[in-house]
């Protein structure tokens, strides 16, 4: 079976800035793919590629066999999109908003009105089909939106930041239609996310990506284990005495991160008293210590020295810095 | 031509529920119609109309109602990229052609609308209209220059990242369009070197050429009229959809 997407060294510069670089990967049918990474590591400028919205600066790409350049109408056919931002008509209804979609895809009448009855019943909209969407909340505009980007059949769904900007209950029902929808209709999905959590609980399998490269691409599962064990992290003024004193041969290896040294070990349950016995001998302050099994966001650390977060402040600032240079 | 209706049919629904812009864009060539008609009436002589400056003036203000309607229904596209609704349309297996034609002639319509609405005012303040053929040549007078400046808004907004810009285009682009079309006075009582400017105007045209359905009297040749606005509206289409085409979201 041809892979559902195949991405070649793909690349996309904005003058000096390159905000996709060189990435390759594939994506299986029916997989459910995630692009996790910080603000403006690249993930939707990818899937604009993707989606013939922005043409590559060099490399390839194919949705369904079709290449993204040479063959726009065939890829916009065979994928759904639910935008980043908001891309809903305000002042349409959610009804009138399916309906124009459906026009555009050329849906015939018969069939239209019912595929917009259907699956605004399963997005739980079907009572409000004749309001205006100015008046619907984030999430059900986010609903509706996936609604619409189904409404075709596509074989491929692209959603980008799912579940930006939703409070945690909505998002959670979000997740739990994002997977029934992978399940029941048999499409592949490819989401965007910088939450940890969320690519964590839906995804097949995970590309790591941050200023535009590709650093790890598995199952969660196995970008959890190449951490290696648990996870002890103690927070003390004094971190590098208490590197020095810890050096055990079940202690599988130390960063340094802040003011925190975090260990990575088997079984971290039976060793914790050993550790905090050996630093207190040795007069060594500590504020806190925890232990966890490792998450997406020790893996996104451990490959760049930084957590999602700081990167994103870090983005934050080139970003600024970059529009700066562009005013001037 | 199923897309083109669609976006047609998405432009007319937005009309109908936007109350507010429908009385705001009437208000202002009425606001023109009874001060200035009423005020310069007995005042100014028309040549072929005499004494009758309203006459003169309601063409004028239905050419206004739909140059500021369709200018306005051409730039919105820059909501519609603004409030990401553009890329719903750009993202789906139609080409720009399609989507530019289908906004242009919903804005067209609206302004037709728009200009109808002022022509049926209009008969209570004094509007005469000549005969059944001459209301039908207005008519497509008012198609010609709705086509041509929604296509010019679309045009402008193509180039455009915000609504910054705006205020510029109206104020040295669209309201001189205006102001030197003939819609408020007749191009003979012109200072002579304001009159060649006039010539060059394309509104002036469209402002004849409806001034010759409704009132049947006018100052240059209705098919002169016909040929210079209907050329307009062509190469404004043609300058529209250019750039349409190379909008980037
Ligand atoms: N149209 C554009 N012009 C210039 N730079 C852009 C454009 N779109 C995105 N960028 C830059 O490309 C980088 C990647 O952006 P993006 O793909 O939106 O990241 P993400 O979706 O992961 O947050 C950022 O640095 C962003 O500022
Ligand atoms: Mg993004």
């Amino acid at each position: 079976m041809t892979p559902a997407i195949q991405v070649h060294e793909l690349t996309k510069k904005y003058g000096n800035l390159v905000a996709v670089d060189n990435i390759s990967f594939e994506i299986k049918q029916g997989e459910i793919f995630g692009l996790l990474g910080p603000n403006g590591a690249g993930k939707t400028t990818t899937l604009s590629m993707l989606s013939t919205m922005q043409k590559p600066t060099s490399g390839t790409a194919t949705v369904q066999g079709k290449d993204v350049e040479k063959n726009e109408d065939e890829v916009r056919k065979a994928i759904g999109i639910v935008f980043q931002d908001q891309s809903l008509d305000e002042e349409l209804t959610a009804g009138e908003n399916m309906d124009f979609h459906g026009r555009l895809y050329r849906i015939p009448p018969d069939e239209r009105n019912q595929r917009i009855d259907s699956l605004l019943r399963l997005v739980e909209l079907y009572d409000r089909k004749k309001d205006i969407v100015k008046t619907f909340s984030g999430g059900m505009r986010r609903r509706l939106e996936i609604a619409r980007g189904l409404l075709h059949h596509p074989s491929v769904l692209f959603l980008d930041e799912p579940t930006l900007g939703l409070d945690p209950q909505t998002r959670n029902h979000l997740w739990q239609y994002i997977a029934d929808l992978s399940k029941e209709k048999h499409i592949t999905i490819i989401l965007t996310t910088h939450y940890m959590e969320e690519a964590d609980r839906l995804c097949d399998r995970i590309a790591i990506i941050d200023h535009g490269s590709i650093i790890a691409l598995d199952t969660p599962q196995n970008l959890k284990n190449g951490i290696g064990g648990d996870i002890i992290t103690i927070q003390t003024p004094d971190f590098n005495t208490a590197t020095e004193v810890l050096s055990e041969p079940w202690i599988h290896r130390i960063e340094t991160h802040n003011d925190e040294i975090r260990i990575f070990l088997m079984n971290a349950e039976q060793h914790i008293s050993d550790i905090i016995t050996r630093v207190n001998q040795q007069n060594i302050t500590i504020h806190s210590v925890s232990i966890h099994k490792p998450t997406l966001e020790d893996v996104f650390l451990s490959f760049t020295g930084k957590t999602i977060r700081e990167q994103e402040i870090n983005g934050k600032e080139m970003m600024r810095m970059h529009m700066r240079r562009g005013k001037r | 031509m199923d897309i083109i209706y669609t976006i047609w049919l998405r432009s007319m629904i937005r009309y109908i529920r936007s109350k507010s812009r429908i009385v705001g864009s009437i208000s202002m060539p009425l606001f023109f119609l009874l001060f200035l008609g009423f005020g310069l009436n007995s005042v100014v002589r028309i040549p072929g109309l005499g004494e009758n400056y309203i006459q003169f003036l309601i063409p004028g203000m239905v050419a206004m109602s739909v140059l500021f309607t369709s200018v306005f229904s051409g730039i919105q596209i820059i909501w519609d990229k603004q409030f990401g609704f553009l890329k719903e349309t750009l993202v789906a297996p139609v080409t720009r052609m399609e989507i530019m034609l289908g906004q242009t002639f919903g804005g067209a319509t609206t302004a037709l609308i728009q200009g109808i609405i002022i022509m049926v005012i209009s008969l209570f303040v004094g509007l005469q209209v000549q005969s059944v053929i001459g209301f039908f040549i207005a008519l497509g007078f008012m198609v010609l220059i709705g086509i041509s400046f929604t296509a010019f808004g679309i045009a402008i907004a193509s180039r455009m990242e915000d609504m910054t810009g705006f205020q510029l285009i109206m104020n040295f682009v669209v309201f001189p369009i205006f102001g030197l079309s003939g819609a408020l006075f007749p191009i003979s009582s012109l200072p002579s070197w304001i009159a060649p400017v006039t010539m060059i105007d394309p509104l002036t045209y469209g402002v004849e050429g409806i001034r010759y359905g409704l009132t049947g009297v006018s100052q240059i040749n209705p098919v002169l009229s016909f040929m210079v606005i209907g050329g307009f509206a062509c190469i404004m289409t043609i300058i529209g959809a250019f750039l349409f085409r190379k909008i980037s979201i």
